[in-house]
């Protein structure tokens, strides 16, 4: 291993250093045009005005950044991270067992139930979201199902909830977190649980001292893909919550398309992406304190 | 210690375990030996708790524990692949058991310190096991099975991914180790040698029965099947009839015409064709008149120069065809070679009857 890893450079170094970076250049332009570009451009118009009209005024100042430290937009954001939060929560509680069970199928089964998992995604987002609709809503499927079967006599008020919200938002990023857990358990080694067992650790204790920890690569990437994007979720909130609950995501989308004022919802964007870019490297920072 | 009563496991239509008795004795080295598939390792699954019996009871330390949950079993395992916790330390690892039981803290310190000691893995405390070699590894797995002090170790063909040195400096380590702690081993191999250094006794097993138990020795020279004599060391397996009685002693008549006589009390009860077992190493060979209870003479049809020992291919006079091994040359202080006419000498107690023909 080490001898080959030693070699191997002094064998083909430069030519495979340019093969290298010309199969990472498309990645690379990408990146460049749809991520640094856009950004760049977010935090210009953060810096300007606006005209009467909505019209952007190239004329610099940090006004925009003291107007995203009024409590309002304080309180906002903090209720987006409450609902991310729970959103999380609620999808490490569902998709956790989900994630095991299939990993610990025989082969054709495992492979089966992980489609299942993924079909969700050959539907647009949106129309998924329009079915959550015509099942929550007071004529649709869930409150006639339970009047039919006489649990309830008037319908429920079920859409444009807080409930509905997080009803949408668990749904949509549940793969997120099944996924990444399932590839941690599909690797664990049956015999470690086993050997928990074998050395008197019962169920409770051989999850939370070995499999827990063994699998928790999986959920903190888990975490991370559903915490991250429900905070700034902005569809669901509008669709599903009917503009009852705003979240950072409408504030900020909002900012843009119908106060037009988009160098204040750059700011406000800017301001979200460093405390995401600042939340991942404290985290980054910790995991990599912990394995050293 | 163990009493394992009629148990057999299925799994499906494939029987495991079929229909097993069997009692280990306290403080004792039993190995379970057989080919890979024959059910060695299904028993010692259902002694650790992961594998429930299909039928019968199994008993450990007088307590009924056929449907006893593992972790509440009074036995440790050392697994084939050690299956140590990959996110703890040695030290960690070996307390795991500690840990469990409640043990309190300077107690678990104090241990766990003995323990390593007494597997050698002094100033790797607190290391984390992909930083082991394979034989570290092995010995961590080893001390964390025995540090709760279980009233029986099972092991797992421990000892199989090590290499051949490795290997046979760690067999002797473990005897070693179970002499001193007075502990309960149940060993699981597929390796007859190391079944034969080891054990106080071996049970092999076959297709999920058990053929034979007994001592090393017992096993080894008074094999009482086929299937024994063949995978343990090496066999000349030859259909015989029985042609005379005579007093004690009963004269066969091998396949190919060798004549021989065994004692009429191993000749089993019926059947007039049986099939025996020669030990190659039992068939003395010289180029001289030799002294042996029977005496026959034969041609070296071939010789394999196999380091220590000689291996010759003989078709005897009468047209029997034999395996011998014999020391090689220099210390026989005379040269065989294909194509020689030799005196083969065989007592009568080296000639097992393994079974109707």
């Amino acid at each position: 291993m080490h001898a080959l890893a030693d070699t191997a450079p002094a064998h083909g170094g430069r030519r495979a250093g340019v093969v290298a970076w010309l199969l990472l250049a498309p990645l690379a332009l990408w990146l460049l045009l749809f991520v640094v570009v856009p950004m760049a451009g977010l935090v210009v118009y953060s810096f300007c005005q606006r005209d009467d009209l909505g019209r952007v005024v190239y004329d610099f100042s940090w006004e925009n950044y003291a107007r995203v430290f009024d409590p309002i937009y304080l309180k906002i954001l903090g209720r987006s991270i409450g609902y991310a939060a729970l959103t999380t929560v609620i999808c490490i509680v569902i998709g956790y067992p989900v994630a095991w069970y299939i990993a610990r199928q025989r082969s054709p089964l495992r492979e089966r139930l992980l489609l299942l998992v993924m079909i969700p995604f050959w539907t647009s987002f949106l129309i998924r979201t329009y079915a959550w609709i015509a099942i929550l809503k007071s004529e649709g499927l869930l409150n006639g199902l339970l009047q039919f079967s006489g649990v309830v006599t008037a319908p429920l008020s079920l859409l444009y909830t807080p409930t509905a919200v997080v009803i949408g938002l668990v749904y949509a990023y549940l793969p997120f977190m099944i996924l990444p857990i399932y590839g941690s358990a599909e690797k664990l080694d049956n015999a470690l649980v086993e050997a928990a067992h074998d050395l008197g650790a019962g169920p409770i204790r051989a999850f939370s001292h070995v499999i827990i920890p063994l699998t928790w690569p999986g959920i903190a990437a888990g975490i991370m893909l559903v915490f991250v994007p429900a905070i700034g979720m902005f569809a669901i909130t509008d669709l599903m919550g009917g503009a009852q609950v705003p979240l950072i995501g409408n504030v900020i989308q909002n900012q843009f398309f119908r106060a037009r004022n988009a160098p204040f919802g750059a700011a406000l964007g800017v301001v979200f992406t460093l405390l995401f870019i600042l939340t991942y490297a404290l985290a980054h920072r910790r995991r990599r304190a912990t394995t050293a | 210690m163990i009493e394992i009563r009629s148990v057999t496991k299925r799994f499906g239509s494939f029987t495991a375990v079929n229909d097993v008795s069997l009692d280990i004795a306290e403080g004792e080295f039993l190995t379970l030996l057989g080919p890979s598939g024959c059910g060695k390792t299904t028993l010692l699954r259902m002694l650790s708790g992961f594998e429930t019996p299909t039928s019968g009871t199994l008993r450990i330390d007088g307590e009924e524990v056929t449907h006893l949950a593992p972790y509440r079993r009074n036995v440790n395992q050392v697994f084939q692949s050690y299956a140590l916790f990959p996110h703890l330390t040695v030290a960690d690892n070996i307390a795991f058991g500690l840990r469990m039981q409640k043990v309190p803290a300077p107690e678990i310190t104090r241990r766990v310190d003995e323990v390593v000691e007494l597997v050698a893995l002094t100033g790797f405390a607190s290391r984390r096991p992909h930083e082991l070699s394979g034989g570290q590894r092995q010995r961590v797995a080893l001390a964390r099975a025995i540090v709760p002090r279980p009233k029986v170790l099972l092991l797992d063909e421990p000892l199989s991914a090590l290499d051949a040195k490795l290997r046979q400096q760690m067999q002797l380590e473990l005897k070693r180790l179970q002499k001193h702690l007075g502990m309960t081993f149940v060993f699981v191999t597929h390796d007859q040698e190391e079944a034969l250094t080891m054990s106080d006794r071996i049970a092999v097993f076959n297709q999920g029965r058990l053929e034979q138990l007994g001592s090393a020795s017992a096993i080894y020279h008074q094999p009482r099947t086929a299937f024994v004599a063949d995978f343990i060391g090496e066999a000349n397996l030859l259909t015989a009839e029985a042609i005379a009685r005579s007093g004690t002693m009963t004269r066969l008549r091998v396949e190919g015409g060798l004549e021989l006589e065994i004692p009429t009390d191993r000749w089993p009860a019926g059947g007039s064709k049986v099939v025996i077992s020669l030990r190659p190493e039992k068939i003395l060979v010289s180029k001289r008149p030799l002294e042996a209870e029977a005496i026959f003479t034969a041609r070296v049809t071939d010789e394999l120069f196999q380091g220590a020992l000689d291996r010759l291919h003989l078709q005897t006079e009468s047209g029997t065809r034999l395996t011998a091994l014999v020391a090689n040359e220099s210390a026989l202080r005379e040269a065989i070679h294909a194509g020689d006419a030799v005196w083969c000498g065989v007592h009568a107690d080296d000639i097992a009857v393994v079974g109707p023909a």
